[in-house]
This record gives C-alpha cells, sequence and structure tokens, in this order.
C-alpha cells in the first residue's frame, strides 16, 4: 500500500528520451538518476530551473505517484527511465497504457506501472490540478485506488506480476531453478536440431 | 502446423524455444544470439557480480561499441571521458567473461542491428534479444528479435533464458503495388502513420503481402527495425528465397554444407494457411507519397505533398494537444506544405538506414550535384564493413564532392550521445527511426525521412520529392 501527492502530466506517448535524455546515460551505475528526470523539461536551456514544469513546482515536488497521458514510457529500452523515475521518489506511475519494455522495466525495479481506465485518469487529472495536493492510496494488494478511504477505481495485474511488485522476487533466482530444464534443452534440442544458433564463435 | 494446429510464424518460433512453462508465469524462453552494446550492459554485469553469478553461454554473446563513439578519426583519444570510460567497462566485462567484443579499431565493428545480420550471426528461426529497443531489425530473417532492458540483460546473461508473456500476433498485409520511388522507409512509416505510436503493443507483428515478399534483405531490415516505434514488441518476415542467399558466404554464417539442411528448415518457419492472427491490418499502397514526418513522434507523419495539420481541425482532445505542442515544438505553423520548409542539416545513417543499399540510393541522387549552400550533411555508415565496401564502390567521393561529410561507423546523430549532435532550432531531414523532442539534441527538430527524400533535400535545401530530382 502507498500514498502519496499525485504529480499530474496531461501528455499520451511521453518517451524515454524525455524521462532521461541520452546525455545521462553514460554512467556505469544504477544510481543517481533521479536529478536528471525529465531534464530538458525541468530546465531552461540555460541550465536554470523551469518554474513552470510541474515537478518544479509545489507540491509536486515531493510526489510520489505520477498521473500520465497513454502509451507512458514509449521508444528506447533504456532502464534509466525507471530508475530515474525512483531515484526522483516515484513509487507509482498511473496511466491508461504503457510502453511494453518500460513496463517492464519498472516491474524489475519494484515501480508499479499500473494501468486504469482511460475516462478515470481524465478524471484525476483535472482533481490533480485543481485539488492540489491531491493524495491518492495505491494498495496493491487489494487493486484499488483510493482517496482518503473512499474508492475510485479499481485495476487488473496479473498475480504474477503482482507477486513480484510485493515481494520484491529474485527473478533471475527463479529462472536458475529451471537450470535443470535448461541444460536439457541445451543438449536434446541443440544437437538435434540443424544449428540455428551459432555454436561457437 | 504444430502438432495438427495451423500456427502463426510467432507460435513456431515460441513453441521451439521454450524452455518451461509455469500456469501463470511467464513462459520461459531459450535465446540463441545476446547482443551487447557498450551503454546497457554496464549495469547489468555490474549485477552478476554482486549476485555471484557468471555468464552461463558466452558463446552466444556478441558485443560492440556504437552507442557513443566518434565518427571522427578513430585514432585520436575519445575525448568525452565518461563515454569513454563506458567503453573501457566493456572491454573488461567482454575479456574477463570471453565474449567475442567487435572493438573501435575492428573491422566487424557497427551499429549492433547492423552488424549482426551482416556478418551471418542473425538467422531464421532464433530467439534475439538486445539491451535496445531497435532488436527488431533482426525480425527481417525470420527470428523473434526483441529490445529487453538492463536488467533483463544481466537474466539472460545469467541463464540464456528470458521470461516473456506470450506477445499477441498481428499481421499487417500491404497490399497494391508498390509505386516508383517509394522505399521502405515511406512503406513503415505510412504504417505507423496509420496504427499509431502505440498501434502495435502487445504485439508481434508479421509484414505480408507480395511487395514486401519483393523487398532485399536490407528494405526488410528497415521495416523491422521501425516496428518498435508502433509500439510492437517485434517485427518479423518469413523467411524465403531472398533471405537464403543473403545468409550465403557470411563470416559466422552457416557453411555451405549445413545449408541445405538449414534451408529445409527455414522454410517451415512460416504462418501456416489457416492459421490465425489476434489482430490483423491491411493497408493498400498503391498511392503511396515519400514520407516525411512533421512531428515529435513518428506517427506525426504525412506524404511530401501534404502539409503541417492544422490542431483546429481535430476533435480527439489529447490528440489537438500533442499536435499542438509538437508543432510548438518544432517551430511550424498550422497548414505549412512540406516542401517549403527549408532543412540546416542533412543526416543519412543509423540502423533504419546505414546500410549499403541505403548509401548507393544517396549517392544515385547526389551523383555530380552539390549540397545546398545552407545545409550541413553527414553520412554516417552503420558499420565499418559498409564504409569500406562504399569506398570501394567510390561512393564516399560521389559524397565528399556533393559536399557531405564521410564519417567513421556508429549510432551517431541518430542518438546525439557522441559529439555529433543539432544544436537548438536547427532543423534536420534524418534518415532515423525517431524524431523525438531532442533526440538529437536538445531542442533540435527532426524529421524522419528515406535516404532518397534526406538526399534530395540536400540539394534543394527543403524538403524535396527525391522523383523529382
Ligand atoms: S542507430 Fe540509433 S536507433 Fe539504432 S541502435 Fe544506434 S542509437 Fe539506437
Amino acid at each position: 500500500m502507498h500514498t502519496g501527492v499525485v504529480a499530474p502530466l496531461d501528455q499520451a506517448d511521453i518517451d524515454t528520451d524525455q524521462i532521461i535524455p541520452k546525455q545521462f546515460l553514460k554512467s556505469v551505475s544504477r544510481e543517481g538518476y533521479g536529478d536528471f528526470l525529465f531534464h530538458d523539461w525541468r530546465t531552461e536551456e540555460s541550465g536554470a530551473i523551469n518554474p513552470a514544469f510541474i515537478l518544479n513546482r509545489e507540491p509536486y515536488k515531493g510526489a510520489s505517484i505520477l498521473l500520465a497521458g497513454r502509451n507512458f514510457g514509449c521508444g528506447s529500452s533504456r532502464e534509466h527511465a525507471a530508475w530515474a523515475l525512483k531515484d526522483f521518489g516515484f513509487r507509482v506511475i498511473l496511466a491508461p497504457s504503457f510502453a511494453d519494455i518500460f513496463r517492464e522495466n519498472a516491474d524489475q525495479n519494484g515501480l508499479a506501472a499500473l494501468s486504469l481506465e482511460e475516462s478515470v485518469v481524465r478524471e484525476l487529472l483535472a482533481r490533480a490540478h485543481n485539488e492540489a495536493p491531491l493524495r491518492l492510496t495505491v494498495d496493491l494488494e487489494q487493486c484499488i485506488v483510493a482517496d482518503s478511504g473512499t474508492l475510485i477505481t479499481s485495476f487488473e495485474i496479473d498475480d504474477f506480476r503482482k507477486m513480484c511488485l510485493l515481494e520484491g522476487l529474485d527473478r533471475i533466482g527463479l529462472t536458475l531453478r529451471q537450470a535443470e530444464a535448461i541444460s536439457s534443452f541445451e543438449q536434446q534440442r541443440w544437437p538435434n536440431r540443424p544449428k540455428v544458433a551459432p555454436e561457437s564463435f | 502446423m504444430i502438432g495438427d494446429q495451423p500456427s502463426t510464424l510467432l507460435d513456431k518460433i515460441w513453441n521451439n524455444h521454450l524452455v518451461h512453462a509455469d500456469p501463470g508465469a511467464p513462459d520461459l524462453l531459450y535465446v540463441d544470439l545476446h547482443l551487447l552494446h557498450e551503454v546497457t550492459s554496464a549495469q547489468a554485469f555490474d549485477g552478476l557480480k554482486v549476485a555471484g553469478r557468471t555468464v552461463r553461454r558466452p558463446d552466444l554473446c556478441v558485443a560492440t561499441v556504437d552507442h557513443n563513439i566518434p565518427t571522427t578519426d578513430r585514432s585520436l583519444p575519445v575525448l568525452d571521458s565518461i563515454a569513454h570510460r563506458q567503453m573501457e567497462v566493456l572491454r573488461e566485462n567482454a575479456q574477463s567473461h570471453g565474449i567475442r567484443l567487435f572493438d573501435v579499431d575492428d573491422e566487424r565493428q557497427g551499429i549492433v542491428h547492423v552488424i549482426g545480420p551482416e556478418l551471418g550471426l542473425t538467422r531464421p528461426g532464433m530467439v534475439i534479444v538486445c539491451g535496445d529497443s531497435h532488436t527488431s531489425t533482426h525480425g527481417a530473417f525470420g527470428a523473434l528479435s526483441f529490445g529487453i532492458g538492463t536488467s533483463e540483460v544481466e537474466h539472460v546473461l545469467a541463464t540464456q533464458c528470458i521470461p516473456q508473456r506470450r506477445p499477441k500476433a498481428m499481421e499487417i498485409r500491404l497490399k497494391g503495388d508498390r509505386p516508383m520511388g517509394i522505399s521502405a522507409k515511406d512503406l513503415i512509416l505510412a504504417i505507423i502513420g496509420e496504427i499509431g505510436v502505440s498501434g502495435a503493443a502487445g504485439h508481434v507483428i508479421e509484414y505480408t503481402g507480395p511487395v514486401i515478399g519483393s523487398l532485399s534483405m536490407e528494405e526488410r531490415m528497415t521495416i523491422c527495425n521501425m516496428s518498435i516505434e508502433a509500439g510492437a514488441r517485434a517485427g518479423m518476415i518469413s523467411p524465403d528465397p531472398t533471405t537464403f542467399e543473403y545468409l550465403r558466404n557470411r563470416e559466422f554464417g552457416p557453411n555451405s554444407d549445413e545449408f541445405a539442411d538449414l534451408k529445409m528448415e527455414w522454410r517451415s518457419l512460416k504462418t501456416d494457411d489457416r492459421a490465425t492472427f489476434d489482430r490483423r491490418v491491411v493497408m493498400d499502397i498503391s498511392d503511396l507519397e515519400p514520407q516525411v514526418t512533421w512531428g515529435t513522434n513518428p506517427g506525426m507523419v504525412t506524404g511530401i505533398s501534404g502539409r503541417v495539420p492544422n490542431p483546429e481541425e481535430i476533435e480527439d482532445e489529447e490528440v489537438r494537444d500533442s499536435t499542438e505542442r509538437a508543432l510548438t515544438y518544432m517551430g511550424l505553423g498550422p497548414g505549412t506544405p512540406m516542401e517549403s520548409i527549408s532543412v540546416d542539416r542533412v543526416f543519412v545513417g543509423s540502423c533504419t538506414n546505414g546500410r549499403l543499399e541505403d548509401l548507393r540510393e544517396v549517392a544515385r541522387i547526389l551523383d555530380g550535384k552539390r549540397v545546398h549552400s545552407g545545409v550541413h550533411a553527414m553520412v554516417v555508415p552503420g558499420s565499418t564493413a559498409v564504409r569500406r565496401q562504399a569506398e570501394l564502390e567510390g561512393l564516399d567521393r560521389v559524397f565528399r564532392d556533393a559536399g557531405f561529410e564521410w564519417r567513421e561507423a556508429g549510432c551517431s546523430m541518430c542518438i546525439g550521445m557522441n559529439p555529433d549532435t543539432l544544436s537548438t532550432g536547427e532543423r534536420c531531414a534524418s534518415t532515423t527511426n525517431r524524431n523525438f523532442e531532442g533526440r538529437q539534441g536538445r531542442g533540435g527538430r527532426t524529421h524522419l525521412v528515406s535516404p532518397a527524400t534526406a538526399a534530395a533535400t540536400a540539394l534543394t535545401g527543403r524538403f524535396t520529392d527525391p522523383r523529382s530530382t
């Protein structure tokens, strides 16, 4: 369960180039990207802070729930986008839909990218502007979004994703439990199958 | 057929690679080829180390440097110390895990999606992954090939498998004859314009129809490359004799003894007649024009004789807002004819259009002519091998004589991570795949076009129909 301030970004198709521009992809670590989140929107050309951008304004500066238009996270597969959102302090992203790779990257980092009905997102966007700060509670276990105890909407998420988000499962560990199946796949299928894969270089 | 069920190409490759399936959980797929580059791999190797894990099949990994290497003189040191460090780290990781790296001084270096096919690493029926969304390119060979994030790169390094939910299958069938002078880039831009940038989300696209069958491998790669721009998980084209011919005599490709058997196997890699797709789109391309984007995503596109749209005429509020926003960023007024828009820069290159046929097409149009005086133009070949071959054919002379810069291979201004970028307000006709805000440099204005349109535009200084030059 997470409760936090909602920052509205009423735009569809927000791509990962906007979330974290390429000049910040040269680092070899997973941390420290939060300062560069939405960099070109958050700063002026001169490098000064753009006071008009939502995440530079009170009460959104400390927001932990991002509300956005459809197809959030499209474009480049850079996981840096999920790292930057998380590092900035976001725990939940709500949008009508997400790009496939982004959603997977978010899952991998315990960032809950949850799809809500488009009409609900529209209403919430309006409220987040008008009643700032709008605080919402996202209950992953119950699959609901609530506003001080009042149910706003429920959402769907498959059980596996839910479990991964709630328990922060070691996904690689999970696959390694299938080590035998992997080995037997390699042994049985490969020699018998025409070599579609290069055996060795 | 799988059993006696008619099935799609996607189903066939999927079932061929299924290592394990648990109800409720994603399927576990075996990965035949894992491509790596400097920008999305360091944290994955680091994660392995922290967890005390190793690379399961270094022999199925191939790495190269492409994203942030300079495209100027390779004998000079890399001035960007952070980019330099990233390349160093890839070298160390490749070395310590026994992964083959095509480094900056290697004749086989190039953009990862250009060299995979060129070297014969990419083959029909494979599952291929890479920490890069344009991995969809390799689907041109009838492979299932998709981009993954860095945590998944780590997953594949450790297990040679990737957990995936089975995507839906979507057919995009092109019908009608391809008009003269219409390139593969025009086809895919028109497709994205038609279905939208999230039109294929959750799906793997299979492109079908006689037009697709008539395309060369390089043209097919251009199409599959941009599948991600329609939101697709991957794009694919069933292998045929054109595919088989391409795969002959490639350094890492099948040798001649294997070829006959492989061809038999590859022939089965097609969607069965009675198989059904989850979704089908049929597009008639008989009247297609060369395409140019006017906005800030690849779906914001029109024919060369078209105009910039007028937001006031758009009913959907969200579309109107994004159109307005795009026009402000692009510095364009509603209703402006595309052919009246002038450009400052022309960029030819990238994993979409940085191959030999693309360069030949550009050279054909430029031959003996000069770039417009207001235009700074550049060709960056997709790989070192493309560069060498282009030089053998004398294409570099044509480019230089026309006033184009001729560079070393890499991603370059497709992403602008190296020093090749646009400045604020500069307008560029680009053969790349993304016209997102700031993609080629902060404040830069990117218009996606085919290589032919880029060349014709370089000559006149404004968007020009290449069929008129
Ligand atoms: S050329 Fe552009 S799109 Fe292709 S891999 Fe490089 S940066 Fe990505």
